[in-house]
């Protein structure tokens, strides 16, 4: 083509051997699918342990067979303990928040995606690019490997609080070594993080083809851009986090332990520490990462909703800047997870305001996602079901931020269902759909094959009304004042509450079983699926300018020209309703930014 | 499909809302004098968030329903208004809206923690530790000993750590593993830790506060109906953390003296 | 080589000697002064377990009888005893029942397997606090199977239930086969003890040690008392 500019020489060579073609690879797409089998991995262990935990808080003494073989101290009998209940707890938040939520929306997608939407041929530091991937699955074996201590992994839950974090195993099982195999790795993780946001910055603000301005990049590019920004310092400030609490454990330091305390009768040989520093720098890290979930997401369903409803956004613009602000404010508003900490009550006021302000980001990005829809052409299939539930759940668990935002009406819900139903439905379910209408829409691309529609569909379907089954309960039961990581509903107040549970078990039982569905379509289309083309989408993109699936170098040694808009959907061309970024052809549209 | 789906959302939407409006799941009947600033706000939070919840649901179900799979002669058009409309209005309705909300909500905030207790208020002492509560009143002498972390044990029931041996203010010191109270009378309770963090949640009283290790912090509060009340723990402690609780006992203030008499002769 | 012929002799003698003549150490251990008030404990939060008691229980640091008994109170022999290394056959329990441990005090041999039962409707944990032996800390849902243990080094163990916090116990953990725990009153006696010079201690958990010695010289019944000092406080 002669719009391709020619280019001097490969970033790197091609590899020839199998290790640095599929293992130890610097190819950053290689990388990207190395992070979404890890997070798929991840995401079915995850829900694995969320079945274990919902059928014990349904059915309370019952044994369940073979759990035992899981752990014998934890299970004995197949009935599980309280503490392998919240040992089991512990892992499923610290393993889908870290380990799905954050590599498979950003570090699985980003990867793959951000430097073909740049049209670059790589990222700038391979290496660093490969050490992320191998870090990040470092700090998940090391986190598996705390299910095989004798007293079994930490039980002190995702948000890991002080003291309980650092004096060691006299506070329970799984607090000693437990612990200490859990800081590791998450400080793993994080070094994973920084190295692959510093990838994602540079990629964005360096390596943009000719022609493609800032303004012209894809709105998931712009996720990423902004949810790299976030990375880079919230993971900067968790990784010292977990190293002091390390300290606390194997140095004798007191970062975190107050004098003075008593456990089993023994006074701990601990003194000076706070409580609250943790709090602060874990909730400092913690709130970005809500929106380092969910930012990806946000810009992925952006991506699917505009290829499929053939018109633009009302606005890209104010979809960048909400973006931009939600990271922002992501900052100001971490000490709303501490109203009734114990920090002080005019903090909390503070605190409380930044987020009812997040309310108005959020409300303007949704707002434009559906107005955009009226008058559009939408195309119904699997990917556009997938964004479409996505806005749908971020309404839902959008709208109890409201109650959560404010310190009064905190005190009745802090630490109730409220909350898990709320966090699980904005960075859980809708996360999770982000991450589904990103797979049923790139899977073409990333392995020249097409996803099954109608298993695609069924999978929609279910868990769609699944999710609603599971986590809208859960918000009735936090206003009834139902507590959190219980092990077992025994007060006489949570006994009327247990059917409500029963039913949550059920549909989580079948939203899980549901997810099978789409294991199976991935695996049955990555080798028997039908092939794709080019650009089965019609999208505009660059990814879709380049061979499906893209070369090593990902535009067969060329840089593309960047001449449009990256939607330039609803204009009449030469090859539809549509015009691609790389292509010279002047189209008439009334929505060139300008 | 896209119909359905939109029948979907509405349904979905609609079904949500049931047990909300028809108060199916509610916190228990306030007994505070500060809650029911707390259920107002509670209440009107639950308005906004509903009509926002169910006007977002149904215009997206009803924009999927009307421009989904449109036919081939079917012109784009953009909403009236754009992008700017919706800029203003989402600032206007919602985040006025919600602001109002926040500003209101001070009042019912600064009433449970921003204002200091009276004078008169009944002083009690609730150490918690894995995992239970324990209370503490002053005695006859209106003193509360000296406690000595380094003396706690729990074996010998010596729950504080106390030294009555030496400390003549902790040998009329009142410790019982339930909390009663005297109706409509203030209390302020003094909250320790002896190893973890933990917290303080009485639903019927409209109160939540974390302990922090380390660091003594106080709340408090009026009840205003006599009975029995669940304190439950809602800070992760550990393993027994499901079943840390005990129990509130309001009492007329006769019943209390006789509690406290009783108490005492043990 | 001719050592262990040797000992083993003696052994064989010591064995025999033992079952033609075997000694007794009985006696009764009492105390002066006024022992601390038990402090009565309130289950008011496990529902289940207070209903068993029909008056509260109090907590059995100090538990007396009459003249001055004193309970609970463990007797062995501490040294000169002929400990030939066996570990007692028979399995000995720890029930937990109505948030008590039952018997507040467990003695047993090193290395002997002892089974931990819980006969209640809540799920309770173990967590004994050993410092020179492994420390472990298990739960025990209702219904699920005993869970068995031993300790392999001499040690006095407290034990304690990390869900109902009231709930103290001790595991002690002993060199030699001859113990008892003194009580209906004090009482306690140590059978079968072949002839030789013994060292007797007696253990309680908070007022401490004393000891005694003893000379067995055959086939005699010896008396052995020991008396505590209470404290006030």
């Amino acid at each position: 083509m002669h719009d391709m500019s020619v280019h001097a020489g490969q970033h790197h060579a091609p590899p020839t051997s199998f290790i640095r073609k599929h293992v130890f690879s610097l190819d950053h797409k290689v990388i990207g699918k190395q992070y979404y089998a890890l997070a798929l991995v991840a995401a079915f262990i995850g829900m694995f342990l969320s079945w274990l935990m919902r059928i014990h808080l349904a059915w309370n003494n019952a044994a369940i067979p073979g759990l035992q073989l899981l752990s014998k101290t934890g299970a004995p009998g197949g009935v599980m303990t309280p503490e392998y209940y919240l040992q089991l707890m512990t892992m499923h938040g610290t393993i889908m928040v870290f380990f799905v939520l954050t590599t498979a929306p950003f570090a699985a997608f980003g990867n793959y995606f951000l430097p073909i939407q740049v049209g670059a041929e790589d990222m700038p530091f391979p290496r660093f690019n490969m050490m992320s991937f191998w870090v990040t699955f470092t700090a998940f074996l090391v986190l598996m490997s705390s299910f095989f201590l004798g007293d079994g992994p930490t039980l002190g839950g995702w948000t890991q609080y002080a003291p309980l974090n650092a004096v060691g195993s006299v506070a329970g099982p799984g607090q000693g070594l437990g612990v200490v195999l859990w800081m590791a790795s998450i400080a793993l993780f994080c070094v994973g993080q920084l190295l692959g946001s510093l990838n994602f910055i540079t990629t964005t603000l360096d390596l943009r083809v000719k022609g493609l301005s800032l303004m012209r990049l894809p709105l998931s590019a712009w996720a990423w851009f902004i949810t790299s920004c976030m990375g880079l310092t919230a993971f900067a400030v968790l990784m010292p986090a977990c190293i002091l609490a390390i300290l606390d454990h194997v140095a004798g330091t007191s970062f975190f332990v107050a004098s003075n305390l008593v456990i089993n009768d023994q006074i701990q040989p601990h003194s000076g520490g706070s409580t609250l520093l943790w709090q602060h720098l874990f909730w400092f890290f913690g709130h970005p990462e809500v929106y380092i979930a969910i930012v990806p997401g946000m810009g992925i369903v952006s991506h699917v909703l505009l290829a499929n409803m053939r018109k633009q956004m009302l606005s890209q613009r104010t979809l960048i800047y909400s973006m931009g602000a939600l990271a922002l404010l992501s900052y100001m508003v971490y000490g709303h997870h501490m109203f009734v900490s114990g920090m002080n009550p005019y903090s909390s006021l503070a605190f409380s305001f930044p987020t009812l302000v997040i309310t108005i980001p959020s409300t303007i990005v949704v707002l434009i996602w559906t107005f955009s829809l009226y008058g559009s052409r939408l195309r119904i299939n699997s990917a556009s079901l997938f964004a479409l539930g996505f806005i749908s759940m971020f309404v839902s668990g959008g709208v109890s931020g409201f109650f959560l935002a404010q310190p009064s009406i905190d005190i009745m819900l802090h630490a109730t269902y409220f909350v898990v139903g709320h966090f699980h439905l904005v960075m859980g379910v809708a996360a999770m759909f982000g991450i589904f209408a990103g797979t049923y829409f790139w899977f073409p691309k990333m392995t020249g094959r097409m996803m099954n529609e109608t298993l695609g569909k069924a999978h929609f379907w279910l868990s769609f009304v699944g999710a609603y089954c599971i986590f809208m309960p859960f918000h009735y039961l936090g206003m009834a004042g139902n507590v959190r990581r219980y092990a077992s509903f025994v007060d006489d107040y949570l006994q009327p509450l247990i059917p409500v549970h029963r039913f949550i078990t059920v549909a989580a039982l079948c939203t899980g079983a549901a997810q099978l569905i789409f294991l199976y379509n991935l695996i049955h289309s990555r080798f028997r699926g039908e092939a794709a083309a080019d650009n089965p989408w019609e999208a505009t993109s660059l990814e879709w300018s380049t061979a499906t699936p893209p070369p090593f170098d990902n535009f067969g040694g060329k840089h593309p020209v960047v001449y449009h808009d990256p939607y330039q959907y609803g204009v009449q061309s030469s090859v539809g309703d549509y015009v691609m970024q790389a292509s010279p052809e002047q189209v008439k549209s009334d929505n060139e930014e300008k | 499909m896209a119909k359905f789906f939109a029948v979907t959302i509405i349904v979905i939407a609609i079904l949500s809302a049931i047990p909300i409006l028809r108060h199916t799941w509610v916190a228990p009947e306030d007994i505070s004098t500060h809650g029911a600033l707390i259920d107002e706000q509670m209440s009107e939070t639950m308005a906004e968030a509903g009509i926002s919840f169910l006007a977002a649901q149904f215009v997206l179900a009803i924009f999927i329903w009307k421009f989904s799979n449109p036919g081939p002669d079917a012109k784009l058009k953009n909403f009236p208004g754009g992008a700017k409309g919706l800029v203003i209005a989402a600032i206007l309705v919602v985040g006025v809206e919600v602001m109002a909300l926040g500003i209101f909500g001070v009042k019912a905030w600064a009433n449970v923690y921003l204002t200091p207790p009276s004078a008169d208020a009944l002083p009690i002492q609730v150490q918690a530790g894995q995992f239970a509560y324990y209370f503490r009143y002053a005695g006859a002498d209106g003193k509360f000993g000296a406690t000595h972390p380094e003396m706690i044990n729990e074996g010998t029931q010596n729950i504080f750590g106390l030294d009555p041996e030496h400390d003549v203010d902790a040998r009329d010191d009142i410790i019982a593993a339930e909390m009663a109270i005297p109706v409509n009378k203030e209390v302020h309770l003094l909250m320790h830790t002896k190893d973890v963090g933990h917290s303080f949640y009485v639903r019927e009283l409209r109160v939540q506060q974390d302990f922090v290790p380390g660091l003594d912090v106080s709340l408090h509060f009026t009840a205003t109906k006599v009975g029995k009340y669940e304190i439950v723990c809602t800070q992760l402690c550990g393993l027994g953390h499901y079943n840390m609780k005990a129990y509130l006992e309001v009492m007329s203030q006769p019943d209390f003296d006789n509690w406290l008499k009783q108490q005492a002769g043990q | 080589m001719r050592t262990k012929k040797t000992l083993l002799a003696l052994l064989i003698v010591l064995v025999c000697s033992s079952l033609m003549f075997a000694g007794t150490v009985s006696g009764k251990v009492t105390y002066t002064g006024t022992p601390v008030k038990q402090k009565p404990i309130d289950m008011s939060k496990e529902p289940s377990c207070a209903k068993q008691h029909a008056t509260p229980i109090t907590n059995e640091t100090v538990v007396t009888g009459p003249n001055n008994g004193l309970d609970n109170v463990v007797v062995y022999l501490s040294s000169g005893a002929p400990d030939d290394g066996q570990v007692p056959s028979q399995t000995i329990t720890y029930t937990q029942k109505g948030c008590q441990y039952i018997p507040h005090v467990l003695p047993m041999h090193v290395n002997q397997e002892f089974e931990i039962l819980n006969d209640d409707q809540t799920s309770h944990n173990i967590h004994p606090l050993p410092k020179v032996n492994t420390e472990w800390n298990k739960s025990q849902p209702p219904g699920t199977p005993p869970i068995k243990e031993k300790y392999d080094k001499p040690e006095f163990i407290p034990v304690k239930c990390n869900i109902h916090p009231w709930m103290h116990g001790w595991f002690v953990v002993l060199k030699t086969s001859h113990y008892d725990v003194s009580k209906d009153g004090g009482d306690f006696k140590l059978p079968n003890l072949p002839p030789g010079k013994y060292t007797i201690t007696a253990w309680h958990e908070d007022y401490g040690t004393q000891t005694a010695d003893v000379t067995i010289t055959g086939n005699e019944t010896k008396d052995v008392n020991f008396t505590f000092k209470a404290k006030a406080y």
